[in-house]
């Protein structure tokens, strides 16, 4: 089983640099500036949380470096190379599950490793199901969709996204419709999947102390246009807890600097 | 099983009723036969060939018309949701035929054709193909945009998109719409059978309007439960094993 072995090491995490990023988007006579000359580097295996109000522009950023979205002016760059489409270095983890109700658990999770050259149909099974073990879900790889809950489904996506081995992993609200102790319990399998499978995390939230207890860095962004507003480095041991008074400390002077700037 | 036993009872009330309705005498033999010459009259007609005969030759006509009606309906819809201009132009004529009622075909498709199979085609491939095409172009229209970006960012792109994540999304449209293109083509041929005479073939439509001629009601009454059982079967048949399939996966009810 060398190559699996291989498939599974291959990929050290990559480095992301948004250089003068602009977007505007137009909705009839209107026209939004979602982003307004922004730059950000993020370092490799690096875990980055991007905060700030609705509409600041957060998800585009994130849509932009999954290639899902073009910048107007500026560039997005991964690991050097301009980012014009979207590529397997790069998956994405979406707000809603977006798992596709006509495939199982196996089913999706093999998804984008059919679409991987270089591997057997066999070798995809084995890895689509070391994944599948991972998020702790291996009981389930023959379920359907609908009879997960909403945390487990979460969980095949967080698999999914996983399973072809990207260098970069970019998360949108991934746990924002969850319950609180679903969501912790999450927060910790990421933590820990993080570690181990070496990972750039891009993290969109607008739950600020779900950023200061999962972040090495926290980015605050402002609305209209959408601006970095401050970043914060929070430097506590892992695992962290996001209910310790550490992580609580961290959220509040972010909190205090987003409120600097009005009501969000 | 107490639902079977209930089902059961109501259609051993419902043939008793009318058995005794026949033999009260109010009405005549002629017009209420009694349920006995109506079975007497299905036996005979398949111990002599004459049914089983005109069910192939409509059920031929059926699956053939609506094998092609799918095939092409189901690439008219995707295209239709995929290409702006073939929306606005293939599109609204589809909307159009489509509320035509299929047995204003016939008329047309019996000059074009003549009294012959080509004519019978036609006329179920129209009653089907463009149901198929606006469901399929509506089951499109409803997939969630997310599935195709999460498809994309797992590298899939082009056909590949459409062929394993687009057209799976619509399939609960798409069922639901070759469900009404089968009840759409089903009632336009035998609508064309009782109409015409079709020279190539003896189908039941023509079975049943003999029975007309004939004066007939036990013929009449006997290729009616025929056309009944043949649609439910159908039914069981084509589109049970399909939405079963949905229910399991989605997790949706019927369709």
């Amino acid at each position: 089983m060398a190559s699996v072995a291989e498939e599974l090491r291959a990929n050290p995490p990559a480095k992301l640099a948004i250089e003068h990023v602009s977007k505007w988007f137009e909705s009839g006579v209107v026209k939004t500036h979602a982003l307004d000359d922004v730059s950000l580097s993020v370092a490799e295996g690096e875990f980055v949380c991007l905060v700030g109000p609705s509409g600041c522009g957060k998800s585009t950023l994130l849509n932009m470096i999954a290639g899902l979205e073009l910048p107007d002016s500026g560039s997005v760059l991964a690991e050097g190379q301009r980012v014009t489409e979207p590529g397997r270095d790069r998956m994405m983890m979406f707000q809603e599950s977006a798992l596709f109700p006509w495939l199982t658990v196996l089913g999706n999770v093999l998804f984008g490793l059919r679409l991987k050259p270089g591997l057997r149909e066999r070798e995809r099974q084995e890895v689509a199901m070391y994944y599948i073990g991972l998020v702790g879900l291996g009981r389930f790889a023959h379920s359907n969709i609908h009879e997960l809950s909403g945390g487990m489904r979460q969980r095949v996506a967080l698999a999914r996204s996983l399973a072809p081995n990207p260098r970069v992993l970019l998360m949108d609200e991934p746990f924002a419709a969850l319950d609180a102790m679903t969501r912790e319990q999450l927060y910790g399998d990421l933590q820990e999947i993080w570690a181990a499978r070496r990972k750039t995390i891009v993290f969109v939230t607008h739950n600020v102390r779900e950023a200061a207890s999962l972040g090495d860095r926290v980015v605050l962004f402002s609305a209209n246009p959408g601006r970095i507003l401050r970043e914060f480095a929070v430097d506590l041991p892992r695992p962290r807890d996001i209910n310790s008074p550490e992580v609580a400390v961290h959220a509040m002077q972010v909190t205090a600097a987003l409120k600097g700037r009005g009501p969000a | 099983m107490r639902r079977v036993l209930t089902a059961l009872l109501f259609f051993t009330l419902l043939v008793v009723a009318w058995h005794l309705a026949a033999r009260s005498g109010r009405w005549s033999a002629v017009l209420v036969p009694p349920p006995a010459d109506i079975v007497a009259y299905l036996w005979g007609a398949i111990s002599d060939g004459t049914l089983v005969g005109a069910l192939v030759v409509t059920v031929k006509r059926l699956l053939l018309g609506y094998l092609c009606g799918v095939a092409a309906g189901v690439p008219l819809g995707l295209l239709t949701a995929r290409f702006e201009w073939v929306h606005d132009t293939v599109g609204t004529m589809g909307l159009g035929l489509q509320a035509l009622p299929s047995v204003c075909w016939v008329p047309l498709s019996l000059i074009w054709f003549g009294q012959n199979e080509g004519a019978m085609l036609f006329v179920v491939v129209m009653g089907t193909v463009w149901s198929v095409a606006l469901a399929t172009d509506g089951g499109v229209r409803n997939v969630p945009p997310i599935y195709a970006r999460a498809a994309r960012t797992m590298g899939s792109r082009g056909l590949h998109t459409w062929m394993r994540v687009i057209l799976p999304a619509a399939l609960p449209f798409v069922v639901s719409g070759i469900k009404q293109g089968w009840a759409f083509a089903w009632r336009s041929l035998m609508a064309a059978e009782i109409y015409v005479t079709i020279l190539t073939g003896f189908g039941l439509g023509q079975l049943l309007n003999y029975g007309r001629d004939l004066n007939a009601m036990d013929q009449v009454i006997g290729v009616m439960l025929v056309i009944v059982v043949i649609g439910l079967v159908t039914d069981k048949v084509l589109f049970s094993p399909w939405e079963r399939f949905l229910h399991r996966r989605w997790g949706l009810a019927k369709v």
